[in-house]
């Protein structure tokens, strides 16, 4: 895609593949109302999991990939499509809302622990002491293995919602 | 892994949710805690279980309890899980009654 413009390349990074293990975490998973500690393998033990990295709730990136993510209607698979950043609870209670995407639920991990887990921390040029995960998504079968990655190298990148859910319903 | 039967509403940093976990710590019971926002209009998930918005409150599926008010969650916890657990049907008949709990 010819933008006109430089995008920023983050070269490789180094996580989980496909056929690998997903590393478990257990993080508050906040919903519109509230939130609670949940585990990725709890999530597993009931089925496959989307586990959607993405920045920070306050900008445009973050809304893109939860339109787009609605649009597709992602809720009618039989998985649990559920996201991670670093904002607090507050916050991704309110994104929820604000955008209209109730029916998903997000991770909490302002200190960037699982993204460092899944070797996928970006430190953010020109804002000192934060780090949060790169765009990434995996999709995780009931068994927690990983059955497809996809992790930006690019900044920004968004995911390839196609690939992504021709995975799902190759599940 | 299964889940504990108490569930605690609570918020961050209020005295009289930290006083029921407290009690909840001191009886060894396991419970899970749900966390919601000060604002009593972002409570819709508490006032749909007790018919009021206030912090804390707690379900406790053992016995089939949801009831609001520290003071008489603390009544009972203690009725039920402590030394000397009596009928915790008793302590229900309270949970109606005021407090001054957020």
């Amino acid at each position: 895609m010819n933008l006109g413009f430089d995008i920023v390349e983050l070269g490789p990074a180094d996580h989980p593949e496909a056929g690998e293990k997903a590393p478990d975490f257990t993080r508050p998973l906040v919903n519109d109302e509230y939130w609670a500690d949940a585990s990725l393998s709890e999530l597993t033990d009931d089925g496959p999991v989307i586990l959607v990295f993405h920045p920070m709730d306050g900008d445009f990136p973050s809304t893109y990939i939860w339109q787009e993510i609605d649009d597709r209607d992602w809720d009618d698979y039989d998985a649990s499509v559920v996201g991670l950043s670093i904002s607090s609870p507050y916050e991704h209670s309110r994104f929820l809302e604000e955008w209209d995407v109730e029916q998903y639920r997000l991770f909490s991990d302002p200190q960037n622990g699982v993204a460092e887990e899944y070797g996928i921390v970006h430190e953010l040029d020109g804002m000192e002491g934060i780090a949060e995960p790169r765009p990434a998504v995996f999709v995780i079968d009931g068994d927690r293995t990983i059955e497809f990655a996809w992790v930006a190298t690019d900044w920004p990148e968004f995911p390839p919602y196609d690939d992504i859910e021709s995975a799902i319903e190759g599940l | 892994m299964s889940e504990p039967a108490i569930t605690l509403y609570r918020l961050q940093a209020c005295p009289f949710c930290e006083r029921v976990v407290r009690v909840l710590n001191d009886l060894d019971l396991e419970y899970e805690s749900r966390f919601v926002e000060a604002r009593h209009s972002r409570r819709d998930a508490v006032k749909r279980l007790t018919g009021a918005r206030t912090v804390p409150a707690i379900v406790d599926d053992n016995t089939g309890i949801t009831m609001s008010e520290s003071a008489n969650i603390v009544e009972y916890l203690q009725a039920t899980y402590g030394d000397g657990a009596t009928d915790a049907t008793r302590v229900t008949a309270s949970a109606a009654s005021g407090g001054d709990d957020e």
